[in-house]
């Protein structure tokens, strides 16, 4: 398929995660909006093109691993899972029930996700240990020798948000990452520019965190994180860097893709009747 | 009834945390999953052999006891069975949320092991001494505690927590300290079974840690006064072996707990909860009194906290004067 063609068809299926998306938080009654929206592009980019992964089998050892750090962003995430397969389309009705295994943030339990989020800043350090173990062969030479820097057996992919950045623990595991060259190591910042209760500015200005990442020695690139081109070139990218982790800092827009919600800080919204009418016109097909 | 594992004479010959190590080379040389991860903290004289044979799976994060934890998780997302080494007070204070969320509630194969624990060691002072590990990690579901006494008992809850699949937090006293052995080589270690030193039915001391053997010198001083003493190292604070523990309470009518940690939530806590519940008997608890640690030797804080024999001894007699006749 062409570039242009794979674009448009991940655009397509990003517009209709955030579609399906809508119903997962009318379970809820309210939902992530704002963060699962701003972030739809990059993850349906991921899930259906950059990340070697197979439904079927959720524990292949060697898949690649998509940590959501932000872990609140799970309606579009859970949307994602039930297209690729990891669970049944039914299932999405049972978000945030009593005993449901989509739990309102992402939860191990659910087939497809590695690490629970909602407690933010954890994320990147889960993805750091998992990316320093797909440095380590598994293998009988481990039981006497070193085998360091063979090839990764898989990627680490993880996904944060501007204001969890803010957390103390992200920059650990930052510095952690470059001082065990983890290559295999992508973090997506969620660049949405709110957090919980404002904007990231207002909040705590974190100045620029494109070079921060450059200063805990990583590969850091500024894109349009709504600009499904640009989201797919810079997935293409990051597997040309070596001996470095490579931080995106995807500038993108909370709530994309629902206008009258779009640039506020619609980051856990009442999901009404109406709301969902004027969600699913603006998102048609 | 006294387990045939006790050793006769209970010489000093190895330090716990020495054996603890000695028994990860030996699991790390069988099976290629088990890691070995720091912050910034010691191997010890025998871990040095660690990152000699096994370069791949040493992993040192420095000085950042949270991304430890739950960059252990992640190395278990990826197939290994990672052993966490750090002072217990930053494991726990620094890795609270990571233990729980990342560890415990995600139930993931890391072994953390909680290093120069308890009150006693007085080397760095207040900031460096939990008093609170025992109460806030019991209180987390999905955890296993395992809190050995002596050298032999740390090599076998070493191997039984790299057996187990799921959380394991194991409680070792200060690194750099030898306390006397008290097993023989062939002792059989299982996770919830607690072990009786010293048998005897006229009051029951339930320790853990290395004031088991402090419990076991009083309980042979009571046998010279016509008192029998049960002694049981409680070596897995969670799950409480309940049988052994209500038996004793049954058999002897009178308990008294030890512990180097404080008896709110410790091992005094877990006990007087069961017992008041299930069998009320008198208890004492031996240990920390709501107190934070504080500079000083070994010595000097032992009885300054109210830890050695004679305040044991006194806590038996006081007990043993509650009993119901």
């Amino acid at each position: 398929m062409s570039k242009e063609g794979l674009v448009r068809e991940l655009q397509t299926k990003a517009k209709k995660l955030r579609r399906e998306s809508l119903f997962v938080m009318k379970e809820m009654g309210s939902g992530w909006l704002g963060g699962s929206f701003s972030s739809a592009d990059f993850i349906t980019a991921l899930f259906f093109y950059r990340m070697k992964h197979d439904p079927k089998n959720p524990q292949w050892s060697a898949r690649d691993r998509l940590i959501i750090s932000k872990g609140h962003a799970c309606e579009v995430f859970y949307a994602a899972l039930a297209e690729a397969g990891y669970v049944p389309k039914e299932e999405l009705k049972t978000y945030s029930h009593l005993r449901s295994r989509l739990q309102t943030h992402v939860d191990c339990r659910t087939p497809g996700i590695d690490c629970s989020g909602g407690s933010l800043g954890l994320g990147l350090s889960f993805a750091v240990g998992a990316a320093i173990g797909a440095y380590i062969l598994p293998s009988e030479k481990n039981l006497s020798a070193s085998s360091r820097r063979e090839q990764a057996r898989f990627r680490v992919y993880c996904i944060l948000g501007d204001g969890e950045c803010n957390e103390g623990q992200v920059w650990e595991a930052a510095a952690n990452a470059s001082h065990y060259k983890l290559d295999n190591l992508t973090a997506i910042v969620d660049s949405n520019k709110f957090q919980s209760t404002g904007s990231v500015q207002v909040k705590m200005d974190m100045i620029s965190l494109t070079e921060k990442f450059k200063a805990f020695g990583w590969e850091a690139k500024e894109i349009d994180g709504n600009n499904m081109k640009e989201v797919v070139d810079t997935l293409d990218w990051v597997l040309t860097v070596e001996d470095k982790p490579q931080a995106i800092i995807a500038h993108t827009i909370k709530g994309k893709g629902f206008p009258s919600l779009e640039n506020t800080n619609c980051h856990f919204v009442k999901i009404t009747e109406e709301l969902l009418k004027k969600g699913l016109e603006a998102l048609r097909g | 009834m006294k387990s045939r594992y006790a050793r006769e004479k209970r010489d000093i010959s190895e330090n716990i945390y020495s054996a603890h190590n000695r028994a990860l080379i030996h699991l790390a040389g069988k099976d290629n999953r088990i890691v070995s991860c720091y912050a910034d903290f010691p191997s010890g004289e025998v871990g040095e052999v660690f990152p000699k044979q096994f370069p791949d799976r040493i992993i040192d994060v420095g000085i950042a006891e949270g991304h430890l934890i739950t960059s252990a998780a992640g190395l278990s997302d990826a197939g290994f069975i990672p052993f966490t080494h750090c002072h217990t007070l930053f494991a726990l204070g620094r890795g609270y949320n990571q233990i729980r969320h990342n560890v415990a509630y995600d139930n993931r194969n890391v072994k953390i092991v909680l290093c120069n624990s308890g009150v006693i060691w007085g080397g760095m002072g207040p900031s460096h001494l939990a008093i609170e590990d025992l109460a806030a990690l019991r209180a987390i579901p999905n955890l296993v505690i395992l809190s050995p006494s002596d050298p032999v008992s740390s090599e076998k809850a070493t191997f039984a927590a790299a057996d187990y699949i799921g959380p394991v937090i194991l409680r070792l006293p200060f690194v750099g300290a030898v306390y006397p052995t008290l097993y023989t080589e062939n002792l059989e270690f299982e996770i919830g079974k607690s072990i009786c030193l010293h048998d005897g039915n006229d009051v029951a001391i339930l320790a853990t840690g290395i004031l088991v053997s402090d419990a076991l010198e009083v309980s042979e001083e009571l046998e010279k006064e016509g008192i029998q003493a049960r002694v049981l190292d409680i070596h897995t604070i969670k799950p409480l072996d309940e049988e052994v523990v209500l038996l004793a309470a049954k058999e002897t009518g009178a308990i008294v707990t030890v512990e180097d940690a404080n008896i709110i939530g410790g091992l005094g806590g877990a006990v007087a909860e069961l017992i008041s519940e299930k069998y009320p008997v008198p208890l004492k608890r031996v240990g920390v009194k709501d107190q934070f640690g504080e500079s000083g030797t070994s010595e000097e804080i032992k009885k300054c906290y109210e830890l050695t024999p004679p305040f044991i001894k006194q806590a038996v007699q006081e007990v043993m004067r509650l009993k119901r006749t």
